[in-house]
């Protein structure tokens, strides 16, 4: 019985002690895996999100009309309003600190504000004001302006810079028309000084536009500001060197990954970052050197890793490493915004997963944007106007491509077309062809008096091509216009426009009227038969960026005068072609128009003379590229074949020295001599063959 | 526990000596010990029921059961959002980590339902039908993870799409107990109807320490640019509505404004506008008869006329978008889904996904100031912009708009790109549609750069066995001024190469590779003896070009560096009657491919052709030893959209050696062969890439009568 009993209790015992485990330390542990297991297969790895079965609301219930409130109360306009009153200073943002009214009566001009005597001005400033008032914004008239820009010197605000301008706060504050900084913009380099290179300019600059070098996000205001580049002030004012890169090779790796050679800093803002970058360093195709070299003090900062640093550093020399190098480490430095240090350890692996392809398109964008916007002072000022001009266009502006794509903002004008198929650069990138007609315009200077005149050959011949689409008669001859009947029955429209101060440039007016891609620049006594114009027009359909067609001239450096010369001599090379007898781009009617600046073009209209050569200048200058000369035709003039006893301006003496002086002066304007030369013609693909003329598509080209 | 068990088993070793006292006192302490059992049983399972039970809800779906959590009024409130944050401020991209593919991690946190003390729930709504989509469209994508430790991202399952139907205060407590909040750091918030009444704020008024943003309706002012992502106020009709396909070209109406809530003096204003251009505008507004709900919202009237809405949007050019209350309007995603151009007035208005998409394409952006000169401005607008337009905005719409999904995604993408720039989608990537994808061309020789002539060219022979006539080739080269390098590739397994001494004396540098197989496509290896970066392809029979006639080809491919430059040109042609392409030799007046048994081209080509080529034409040519000139235009045309050069008259190589072999049989049977290669290739391509010129690169004074020994070129060869 007692046995029993023990036996009970003993089992009893058991059964709690094996209770305990089983809810106690034991089993807990496989409860938590199975919960888990079941919590797993509740999150399917595929379904991680359940897929709620249940009815959901919709999170904007139909009976939503949120305005109904704000009707009632607040006007749209006064909302405005309210902006503008709220967000200022730091908040600015062209809705509330920039006044549109300005800018809408005559358009984006800048005014810039008289010097003052006793000023100095630094080189660079001074660059960027000249540039201003060279470019087609300026305006003398403050009036008229949409856009002021100081004369006082505000690039270097470094206290300790000797360039440093004194009492800024005071001589701003008098300026009449500064209106607590409205529609002003501040261009500024250096801000700040050692130790804590803040950037605050140590004057109060109200509701100004600042375009600065090295501007933090925390400071930048978006969508108001500028972050231009930090330039020398051996930064050139004018044209530019091109970028460096001469070859494509492939693969595109060169003789260093990554290089880096710098000041170390030791200490301060910055200095971490530049400190790190030894790590990365290997000395064979990582080469990243600092120098410790910094400042008057810096022996006192020196640390163990200075003197190898610096003997290193001697070792290499930059510009060969510039060179020699697929990438360029651009770690932060006093100035410039963030710039993590952990990044730029990073980097090594991050640019050797960097495909080819992506390099050498990485590589030519760099150098598109060097010569695009960064290569002269005068493209880094007139981005920054562009810039701002976008903003004030607002539908009008330019899309990013237009930004990011050869030939830049700069040469592509949103004014034109917001339309990137109207302009000769995009067609490739839009997956799209040029209009499959053409326009020709014909430049008249003389009466019409014979029905044997050339000029009405050429509206018979011009006029039979299959992708004419209309003839425009420009009209620029003193005589009145001449009868409608006068001119020869065609099937296509001709267009007799007069032109009103009849002028050389007119010829390249962006008229209305010309609604294909493709303009047939003509001279009134050209000689062109209607196979030549169809294969001009064929050509060009191949080369819509170019100018394409028939007399073709050459320029060259003469170096005993030390000027640019032209020729007109037979040469195996050219690097123009005419516009009297030429196709190219409607769009450049446009650029001529509008981007070149009037003492060129006024130029051009006293002498009656260069305007084909200014074109091709223009061209190239987009391009980059040399025009292209089509067929074996050299004369392509009647004049020029002697059978017309007519003076023409060709007959004049005068004429050819003028075009020598067209050159050198429009060389200077750009900066640099845009024309290209190119050693090859195009011709038909059986020109001139031993085969069957019948077989030859472009048969009349082959008589001379 | 244990030490009470160890005792227990102790007990029957004592048991003998029990007395009644010793019973009592054992029973006592059993039942403490069962008691203490129960115990132990209620405190492990009381606390882990909540969690338990929600386990049952995910396998049953449904989200009433999620867990319920209550807020204390004394939990903390996060901060407001920080306007200076910054990628680098205020997330942790180091937690995203370099990984291979370039991608971050998002974690989801589990669905729970928040209530305040009182029971109250922090939001009206609950979970939203839309938000749960974006949820399961991240869940469901390569962007998701479930393990938290890996996560870079973190996405509350805390629905605020919509501001109006949230407790401000409780919502963000329930932000903060999130358990990886900290500070909100690498957190996501997506919200499409930021602000209330009366005054509308641009962004979400929850406090949310440096949560990411991805807002519906930002001003300039409260847009964190490069930190907030600006999405599109998705609209359910979206879901609902298939609308017919539509080509881009003229409407009915110019300009159709539809917006129901529309403030009087914009309205007023809009009236005015209509009064002077009539019929081209079409100004609607809701219908006053008709009830609120699903139904009225897709009816819009004019003076009693009904119209369905959003198929009216179709019949329109253009339409408006103007801003509400809030500055983002679904509106905008009706408008894109009909093809129809908005015309945005909303002042400093953030568009969506404005940080990647060129919005210039798609849309018209007018200051609200400048609303009476609408009609003006869009007038100014050509047609073919409009129609590119209209494509491109109903692109936007299927590509970022169509569904909660494409929204959400989108998000991700753009923080993933600012997270790997090296590795972001680029302009085109973004913004071309599929159609301009296909057409459009995407070379990195770009750049319109003439290369400089004194690096030269690397010619490179491919051989067999023909060693005299490689030998002849050689030497004719050589002769050519620009000539840098010689690189014979040995086609021939079977048979050495001769010995150096027996090879033609030249003056520059030949190397002879051997090859593994004898396969066409040795030719075009980019081997590292290519130190230019023009190549000569050159067959080991080629012997009747002039020096001449080379070194034109060198210096027309440097205007050209981005061409094939070859000299015997072909044309494809399309056959009519039998419905597919042709293969077309000589004595055409059109050229679209030029033959590589003499060609210059850019070595890049090379590595674009051994490692790049499309589908399997490399294996094809290989098998057939046919076609690698084909298919090596194909592709060169493919990427850079533009035709091949042909240079001088050259119509055909003739070489003494296969005048015996060029019967008019083989002739037919080479002609169907190639025909076939131009049919496979453009299927493989999808496309017909090849372009057709008709002209050729001649010398400037190429036929001129001028003194032969002043020309650059005189030995041009004849056909």
């Amino acid at each position: 019985m007692q046995a029993k009993k023990r036996y009970l209790i003993l089992l009893s015992a058991g059964a709690c002690l094996a209770l305990l485990f089983y809810l106690g330390g034991v089993e807990l542990p496989a409860a938590r895996r199975s919960r888990q297991d079941r919590s797993r297969s509740g999150y399917r790895p595929e379904q991680p999100w359940p897929h709620y079965s249940d009815p959901l609301h919709g999170f904007v219930p139909w009976d939503q009309t949120d305005t109904e409130d704000y009707n009632l109360h607040i006007s749209a306009r006064q909302k405005r309003d309210v902006n503008r009153s709220v967000y200022r200073g730091k908040r600015c943002r062209m809705d509330s600190c920039f006044d549109f009214s300005l800018c809408q009566k005559n358009g984006f001009k800048v005014y810039v504000y008289p010097q003052q005597k006793g000023e100095k001005i630094s080189e660079s400033y001074q660059n960027i004001l000249s540039t201003i008032e060279g470019s087609r914004f300026y305006t003398s008239d403050p009036g008229q302006a949409c856009l002021f820009v100081l004369s006082l010197d505000t690039l270097d605000r470094d206290q300790l810079s000797p360039q440093y301008v004194h009492n800024l706060k005071t001589k701003v504050q008098s300026l009449p028309l500064w209106n607590d900084g409205r529609n002003h913009l501040i261009f500024n380099l250096y801000s700040g000084t050692w130790p804590d290179y803040t950037e605050d300019l140590g004057f109060d600059i109200g509701q100004a536009m600042l375009a600065k070098a090295s501007i933090g996000a925390e400071n930048f205001r978006p969508r108001f500001d500028v972050s231009i580049p930090l330039f020398s002030k051996e930064h050139p004012r004018t044209g530019g060197e091109r970028g460096f890169l001469k070859y494509n090779t492939i693969p595109p790796f060169r003789k260093y990954m990554l290089v880096f050679k710098g000041k170390r800093y030791l200490t301060g803002i910055g200095s971490d970052t530049r400190n790190a970058l030894y790590h990365v360093h290997n000395a064979e195709d990582v080469v990243l050197l600092t120098t410790c070299k910094h400042g008057k003090d810096w022996q006192k900062h020196k640390d163990a890793r200075c003197d190898k640093d610096n003997a290193e550093y001697d070792k290499y020399d930059y510009k060969e490493m510039l060179h020699n190098s697929t990438f360029c480490l651009v770690p932060r430095g006093r100035r410039l915004g963030s710039f993590r240090f952990l990044e730029a350890l990073q980097i090594p692996t991050t640019v050797r997963s960097i495909h080819q392809d992506k390099i050498l398109s990485l590589r030519q964008q760099t150098q598109f944007l060097w010569e695009a916007y960064f290569s002269s002072v005068e493209k880094i000022v007139l981005t920054t106007l562009e810039i701002i001009q976008d903003r004030v266009l607002e539908h009008g502006s330019r899309s990013s491509l237009m930004w990011n794509s050869h030939p830049g903002g700069l040469f592509a004008l949103p004014q034109y077309s917001g339309y990137l198929g109207d302009f000769p650069f995009y067609y490739a990138t839009l997956g799209i062809k040029p209009y499959p007609k053409f326009t020709a315009v014909i430049h008249a200077v003389s009466p019409l008096v014979s029905q044997s005149q050339p000029i009405l050959k050429l509206l018979v011949a011009v006029a039979k091509s299959q992708y004419c689409a209309q003839i425009i008669v420009l009209w620029n001859c003193d005589k009145p216009l001449p009868a409608k009947h006068r001119w020869p029955a065609t099937s296509v429209p001709v267009i007799v426009i007069e032109g009103e101060n009849k002028v050389m440039s007119s010829r390249f007016l962006p008229y209305e009227t010309i609604v294909t891609d493709a303009v047939l620049s003509l001279d009134e006594d050209t000689v062109l038969s209607t196979t030549e114009v169809d294969f001009a027009f064929t050509v060009w359909q191949s080369f819509p960026e170019r100018i394409v067609g028939y007399p073709a001239r050459s320029h060259f450096w003469d170096s005993n005068k030390e000027r640019w010369g032209y020729t007109s001599k037979w040469t195996n090379d050219y690097s123009m072609v005419l516009t009297g007898a030429a196709m190219f781009h409607r769009y450049y009617h446009y650029l001529y128009t509008h981007y070149l600046p009037t003492s060129l073009k006024n130029m051009v209209d006293q002498l009656a003379n260069c305007e084909d050569i200014l074109m091709n200048f223009l061209v190239s200058a987009v391009t980059k590229l040399p025009p292209i000369k089509i067929t074996q035709k050299k004369q392509y003039k009647e004049t020029m074949m002697g059978q017309s006893s007519r003076a023409s301006r060709w007959a004049d003496p005068d004429h050819f020295a003028q075009r020598q002086t067209c050159m050198n002066k429009f060389a200077s304007w750009f900066g640099a001599m845009p024309l290209v030369h190119s050693q090859m013609r195009l011709d038909p693909v059986l020109f001139k063959d031993q085969v069957s003329i019948l077989r030859k598509k472009y048969r009349d080209i082959e008589r001379l | 526990m244990y030490a009470s068990g160890k005792y227990s088993s102790r007990g029957p070793a004592l048991i003998p000596r029990m007395k009644t006292k010793h019973r009592i006192y054992y029973i006592a302490l059993f039942s403490v010990v069962l008691l203490g059992l129960i115990a132990t049983g209620m405190f492990q399972f009381w606390p882990h029921s909540i969690e338990s039970s929600a386990e049952w809800t995910l396998e049953k779906g449904s989200v009433h059961d999620a867990p319920l959590i209550r807020l204390p009024a004394s939990s903390p409130i996060p901060e407001r959002g920080d306007l200076s944050c910054r990628m680098h401020t205020c997330f942790d991209v180091y937690r995203c980590g370099y990984n291979p593919k370039n991608k971050i991690k998002v974690y989801i946190y589990p669905l729970q339902r928040f209530v305040d003390e009182f029971g109250v729930p922090i939001s009206s709504t609950g979970l939203s039908r839309e938000y749960n989509d974006l949820l399961s469209a991240i869940s469901d994508s390569d962007f998701y993870t479930d393990d938290v430790t890996r996560a870079c991202l973190f996405i509350p399952s805390i629905d605020v799409l919509n501001q109006n139907s949230l407790r401000i205060r409780e919502t963000a407590q329930a932000l903060a107990m999130l358990p990886r909040w900290d500070k909100g750091m690498n957190h996501l918030l997506f919200n499409m109807l930021p602000g209330g009444p009366p005054d509308y704020n641009t962004a979400l008024d929850v406090p949310r320490d440096r949560a990411l943003l991805a807002g519906g309706g930002f001003s300039t002012w409260t847009y964190r640019q490069g930190y907030d992502v600006s999405i599109p106020v998705y609209s359910p009709l979206s879901a609902d509505v298939m609308l017919p396909e539509r080509q881009p070209g003229p409407r009915r109406y110019f300009i159709l404004s539809s917006q129901t809530a529309i403030h009087r003096e914009y309205r007023a204003e809009l009236e005015r506008l209509k009064e002077e251009n009539g019929e081209a505008l079409l100004l609607l507004d809701k219908c006053s008869n008709l009830s609120q709900g699903a139904a009225s919202a897709r009816k819009r009237c004019y003076k009693g006329q009904v119209y369905d809405y959003p198929q009216i949007l179709q019949e329109s050019s253009f339409c408006v978008v103007l801003r509400g209350a809030r500055l983002g309007q679904a509106a905008l995603s009706d408008v894109l889904q009909a093809g129809c151009v908005p015309v945005i007035l909303a002042d400093s208005y953030i568009l969506p996904f404005s940080e990647v998409l060129d919005w210039k394409r798609a849309s018209v952006v007018i200051p609200e100031e400048k609303l009476s000169e609408m009609y003006t401005i869009l007038k100014s607008i050509p047609h073919r912009q409009v129609e590119e337009m209209q494509r491109q905005a109903h692109w936007f719409w299927e590509a970022y708009f169509s569904s909660m999904k494409a929204i959400g995604l989108t998000t991700l993408q753009i923080v993933n790109d600012r997270i790997y720039p090296y590795a972001a989608r680029t302009y085109e990537q973004w913004n071309n549609p599929p159609v301009v994808k296909w057409s459009s061309v995407n070379s990195p020789l770009f750049l319109p750069l003439i290369p400089p002539r004194a690096p030269g060219f690397t010619a490179v022979v491919l051989t067999y066995d023909r060693v005299e006539s490689l030998f002849r080739v050689i030497t004719e080269i050589s002769k050519v001024p620009s000539l840098a390098k010689l690189l014979v590739v040995w086609n021939n397994q079977n048979k050495s190469p001769p010995e150096e001494s027996l090879w033609p004396k030249v003056g520059v540098p030949l190397k002879v590779v051997r090859t593994k197989e004898n396969k066409l496509s040795n030719r075009f290896f980019p081997y590292d003896e290519i130190e230019t970066e023009a190549v000569l392809a050159i067959d080991d029979d080629i012997i009747m070009l002039t020096s001449d006639e080379l070194q034109f080809g060198y210096e027309v491919w440097r205007e050209f560096p981005d061409r094939l430059v070859g000299y015997p040109g072909r044309l494809h042609l399309w056959d009519h009657e039998m419905g597919k392409w042709k293969y077309e030799s000589e004595w055409t007046n059109e050229v679209s491919m030029v033959l590589t048994g003499a060609a210059f081209y850019h070595k890049y080509f090379n590595y674009l052709y051994t490692y790049k080529m499309p589908g399997d034409i490399k294996n094809w040519v290989d098998a057939h030893m046919n076609c690698e000139d084909i298919a090596m235009n194909f592709l060169v045309a493919n990427i850079t959209g533009k035709a091949p050069i042909k240079v001088t008259p050259r119509k055909k190589f003739k070489c003494p050696e296969c005048t015996a072999i060029d019967g008019l049989s083989l002739d037919q049977t080479h002609m169907v062969e190639r025909s076939e290669c131009i049919n496979k290739f453009a299927s493989v391509f999808g496309t017909m890439p090849l372009k057709v010129v008709e002209h050729r690169a001649d010398p400037v004074l190429y036929k001129d009568d001028f003194p032969e020994k002043l020309k650059s070129f005189p030995n041009i060869g004849s056909l």
